[in-house]
C-alpha cells in the first residue's frame, strides 16, 4: 500500500498547474472564483484551449483523440482544475454520450459525432428525465414511432441542463409500450434544430437558468440516429450512468470549497474578532475537512478498484452519497460566513456585464444562491435514497 | 498510489484471521473473560510463537521490523476477535522503549517482550488530566539513588498484570507545562506501589495505581529528562492508528453479523432486510465503516510523517473513527432488537468495545477540538 502519488503523477500535477497558470483566461478564472455565471462562449473558449493542448478528453482512449489518462491522472487534473478556478468540463458530451457512441454506435455515427464533440463544435444535452420519470427512469414515456427511415418523436424531457446551448440531445424514448418497461426503450440522437423541438427554461432557486424542459412535437429523427439496437436503449443508458460516476464525489471541488470557506471565515468580521476564531464555527469547518480527508481516500480506493475492473462498481454510490452531502455542508458553511449579507437576493449581479451597485461585499454575492442551488446534488444522478438502495442490494445483498 | 497489501502482509492477515476463527471464537473469549486473570497466558504464548509480539520491534532485539500497516492488520483481527490479552499496551510500551530507551533497557526488555515473557503498560492518565496529554501532577524528585516517585495514575490498562510500568512524572514545572515531564521504567513489584484492580466494560483489565515514595535508580529514566511530552505524543499517535484499525475490524464484523441477521430474522412473515428503513440504515453503517477504513489507512500511512502532519492526521482519524464507531455500534444493537442489548450475542460486546475505543486517549469531541485549533492556526498564519 502506498498512499502517495507516483513521481510520474506528481510531475503531471506540476505540468497541469503550469498549463493552467499560463492558459486559463483571467476573465474566466475570475468568474469561476467569484461565483458568476459562465456564458456558452466562456465554456467553449476553455474547451478549445484544452482541445488545442490535447487534454479535453481525459477519459477517452487515444484512438478517438483522447488522452487515455489513468484514473489517477484524471483525478489530479480535476483537483488542479478546481484549485485554479477553471470551469468544469461539462459531462454531457465528453463523459456521457461519447462513451456510449464508442461502445455501441456504428462507424458512421462515431466518425461524424466524436470529432465534433472533441473539438467543441457540437454541444450535447441529456434527454433522460421526464415529468413522470425521476428516479424511476425506466418509466420514460416519450414515444418514438417508426415510419420507414424515420422515427416520429412526441413527448417531453425535463431537468435538461443547458439545453438552451445545445446542438444535440441524446434521448431515451419508448419504442415498444407493450413489454416490460426496460425492454422497450431506444437511444436516439436528436438534432435540437429539428422542427418540433422547443425549449422552456426552468429557473432554479438561485435565479439561474441552468435547466429546461424540452418538448418534442412530431419531431422526425432518422433511424440512422438510433444508437445500437431498437429496444436495447436501457442497456446503453445504464452503461452511461456507470461512466458518469468516476468523479461523482467531486473531491477536487470540495477541496476548493473548503479553502474558500476558511478564507471567507477568516475575513468575516465578528465585532472585534473574526468568524474563524469562533470555535463553534471553526469546529464545523474542521468536521467537514475531516470527512473530506476520509472521502478522498475512499474515492482513491474506489478508483483503484475501478482500474482493475474497467468501471466503478456499486461502491461509487457511497461516493455519491458522501460527496453530495459534503458539497451541501460546505455550501451551507459558505452561506453562514456571510451573516446578514446572506439575505439580499441579487441574481443580476452574478452576470459579468452587471454595472449596478450591490449590497455587501462582493465575495458574499453568490453564497446563498449557491447554497440553495446545491440542494440539487443529492437529488440528481440518482437521488441519495436511490444510491442507498443500490448499496443495500448490490453490496450488502439485502 | 495503490491500496494492495504485499504478499507477506496478505499471509499475515490470513494467519491472523485463521487464528481468530479457530482459536479465539466467541465461546473461547467468554471463558477467558470469566477466568481470574481475564486473559489467557497460553494465548499470549501463541502470540509470541506467531511472532505478533515481535512484529514491530527492531531486528537487533529479536523483532521483525514490521510497519504500521502490519500493525493495522493485526489490530483489525484482534478487533474482530475482541481479544482480551493486553497486546496494545505491551507492544506500544515496547515500541516506546525501542524508540527512546537506553541500550540496557532495550536489551533487558525487548527480547523478553518478543518471547512473551514480559508485559508492559503506560501509566499516564491522572484523576485530573482527563485527555490532556501534558497535564501531569505525579512527580519525581531527585534523590540520592536517583528519583523518588509520587502520584496517582488512572485506568492503567493491564495495570495488575504488567511486569513494568512506563510512568510519566513531572521532574520540573507546573502540572500543565509542556516541558518538565519525564518517563520512567518502573518494576511493578517495587515497594510503595498500590493498586485498585478492576475490569473495564469491554472486559479488559485495568487498575488505578498509586506511587508513594517509590525509589527509582538513575537508569530508570527513559529518554531525556524533562522531554517526555514528545514521546507521549508519539505514543498517543501510534496508539490512535492502532485503535482506528481495531475499530475497523469490529465495524466490519458488525456489518457482516447485522447483515446476516437482517437476511434471516423474519417478522411479519418476511426477512427484516426487506424493509427499506433498515436497508438504508445498513447503507449508512457501511458508509461510516468505509470512511473509517480510509482513515485507518491514512493514519497508518502518516505515522512516519513530520510531527505536525502526524498530529493533525491522527486527530482527524480519531475523530472520524469515534463518530463512525458510535453510529455503527449503536445501530447494530438497534437493528438486532432486544437480543442486541444482552450479553448473549457478540453484538453487544462489539458495541461496548467500540464505545470504549472512542473514550480511550481522547474522544471524538476532544480530537475534533484539537484538529479545529490546528486548522485555525494554519489559516491565520496564512493571512
Amino acid at each position: 500500500m502506498d498512499l502517495n502519488f507516483s513521481p510520474e503523477e506528481e510531475r503531471f500535477r506540476l505540468d497541469v498547474r503550469a498549463f493552467l497558470e499560463k492558459e486559463l483566461p483571467a476573465d474566466i478564472r475570475d468568474k469561476v472564483q467569484s461565483g458568476k455565471h459562465l456564458s456558452k462562449e466562456d465554456y467553449l473558449r476553455w474547451h478549445k484551449i484544452l482541445y488545442k493542448k490535447g487534454w479535453v478528453a481525459g477519459n477517452w482512449p487515444k484512438e478517438y483523440g483522447g488522452t487515455d489518462w489513468s484514473p489517477a491522472f484524471q483525478y489530479i487534473f480535476d483537483e488542479e482544475r478546481a484549485a485554479a478556478g477553471a470551469p468544469i468540463i461539462l459531462p454531457f458530451s465528453m463523459k456521457m454520450v461519447a462513451p456510449v457512441l464508442m461502445a455501441f454506435g456504428d462507424k458512421t455515427q462515431q466518425d461524424y459525432f466524436l470529432p465534433r464533440i472533441l473539438s467543441g463544435e457540437d454541444w450535447w444535452c441529456q434527454g433522460y428525465s421526464e415529468p413522470g420519470s425521476g428516479s424511476d427512469l425506466a418509466s420514460v414515456s416519450t414515444r418514438a414511432v417508426r415510419d420507414g427511415e424515420n422515427y416520429t418523436v412526441n413527448g417531453q424531457k425535463t431537468w435538461t441542463t443547458l439545453a438552451q446551448h445545445a446542438d444535440w440531445i441524446f434521448a431515451l424514448v419508448r419504442t415498444d409500450p407493450d413489454v416490460k418497461p426496460q425492454k422497450g426503450i431506444s437511444f436516439l440522437l436528436i438534432d435540437m434544430k429539428s422542427p418540433g423541438v422547443t425549449v422552456r427554461p426552468i429557473i432554479m432557486l438561485d435565479g439561474g437558468h441552468e435547466v429546461n424542459e424540452v418538448f418534442f412535437d412530431n419531431v422526425k429523427v432518422p433511424v440512422a440516429n438510433r444508437v445500437g439496437e431498437e429496444n436495447a436503449g436501457w442497456t446503453y443508458a445504464k452503461y452511461l450512468l456507470g461512466h458518469e460516476r468516476t468523479n461523482i464525489a467531486e473531491v477536487g471541488g470540495c477541496k476548493q470549497a473548503l479553502r474558500q470557506v476558511k478564507e471567507l471565515a477568516a475575513n468575516a468580521r465578528d465585532g472585534d474578532s473574526n468568524l474563524l476564531a469562533n470555535p463553534r464555527f471553526a469546529d464545523k469547518i474542521a468536521q467537514a475537512e475531516i470527512d473530506l480527508m476520509a472521502l478522498e481516500i475512499t474515492n482513491l480506493r474506489v478508483m483503484a478498484m475501478a482500474e482493475k475492473n474497467a468501471a466503478p462498481g456499486p461502491e461509487a454510490s457511497l461516493l455519491k452519497i458522501k460527496g453530495s452531502e459534503l458539497q451541501q455542508t460546505l455550501s451551507e458553511l459558505m452561506m453562514e460566513t456571510a451573516g446578514c449579507y446572506g439575505l439580499p437576493y441579487q441574481p443580476d449581479a452574478l452576470h459579468a456585464d452587471f454595472t449596478g451597485s450591490v449590497a455587501g461585499p462582493d465575495n458574499y454575492l453568490p453564497v446563498s444562491g449557491h447554497y440553495f442551488n446545491t440542494r440539487k446534488v443529492s437529488i440528481y444522478g440518482g437521488s441519495n435514497e436511490i444510491q442507498k438502495n443500490i448499496v443495500s442490494r448490490m453490496i450488502l445483498g439485502l | 498510489m495503490n491500496f494492495d497489501f504485499s504478499e507477506e502482509q496478505t499471509q499475515l492477515d490470513d494467519m491472523l484471521q485463521r487464528f481468530i476463527r479457530n482459536d479465539y471464537s466467541f465461546e473461547v473469549r467468554q471463558r477467558i473473560l470469566e477466568s481470574a486473570d481475564g486473559f489467557s497466558r497460553s494465548i499470549w504464548q501463541q502470540f509470541a510463537e506467531l511472532g505478533l509480539l515481535a512484529l514491530t520491534l527492531p531486528e537487533e532485539y529479536d523483532g521483525f521490523g514490521g510497519s504500521a500497516l502490519d500493525t493495522l492488520l493485526v489490530m483489525q483481527s484482534l478487533g474482530r476477535g475482541l481479544v482480551l490479552e493486553p497486546y496494545l499496551p505491551t507492544v506500544l510500551g515496547a515500541g516506546l522503549i525501542a524508540q527512546a530507551g537506553s541500550d540496557a533497557q532495550r536489551s533487558s526488555l525487548l527480547p523478553k517482550v518478543a518471547a512473551g515473557e514480559c508485559l508492559l503498560t503506560l501509566a499516564h492518565s491522572e484523576p485530573h488530566s482527563r485527555y490532556q496529554l501534558q497535564h501531569v501532577s505525579s512527580h519525581a524528585e531527585e534523590s540520592a539513588a536517583g528519583y523518588k516517585l509520587n502520584g496517582n495514575k488512572s485506568v492503567v490498562l493491564a495495570g495488575q498484570h504488567a511486569d513494568y510500568f512506563i510512568v510519566s512524572a513531572r521532574t520540573t514545572g507546573q502540572p500543565s507545562d509542556a516541558d518538565g515531564i519525564s518517563l520512567f521504567l518502573v518494576d511493578s513489584k517495587q515497594a510503595g506501589i498500590t493498586q485498585i484492580p478492576y475490569r473495564n466494560h469491554d472486559g479488559q483489565s485495568a487498575a488505578d495505581i498509586g506511587f508513594s515514595n517509590v525509589e527509582l535508580s538513575k537508569d530508570a529514566l527513559i529518554g531525556d529528562l524533562n522531554k517526555g511530552l514528545s514521546l507521549l505524543e508519539l505514543y498517543r499517535d501510534t496508539a490512535i492508528a492502532a485503535l482506528c484499525a481495531e475499530a475497523v475490524g469490529i465495524m466490519d464484523a458488525l456489518i457482516n453479523e447485522t447483515g446476516e441477521y437482517l437476511k434471516t430474522r423474519k417478522q411479519f412473515g418476511v426477512p427484516l432486510g426487506i424493509f427499506q428503513a433498515l436497508q438504508h440504515r445498513m447503507a449508512d453503517m457501511l458508509l461510516h465503516t468505509e470512511q473509517a477504513r480510509s482513515m485507518a489507512y491514512l493514519a497508518a500511512g502518516k505515522l512516519d510523517a513530520d510531527s505536525a502532519t502526524r498530529a493533525r492526521t491522527m486527530a482527524a482519524a480519531k475523530t472520524l473513527t469515534g463518530q463512525s464507531a458510535r453510529f455503527v455500534g449503536q445501530q447494530s444493537v438497534q437493528l438486532h432488537g432486544g437480543i442486541g442489548v444482552t450479553e448473549e450475542l457478540i453484538i453487544g460486546h462489539y458495541f461496548k468495545r467500540l464505545t470504549l475505543i472512542n473514550t480511550t486517549l481522547g474522544d471524538a469531541d476532544f480530537h475534533l477540538g484539537r484538529f479545529s485549533d490546528m486548522m485555525v492556526q494554519e489559516e491565520l498564519c496564512k493571512s
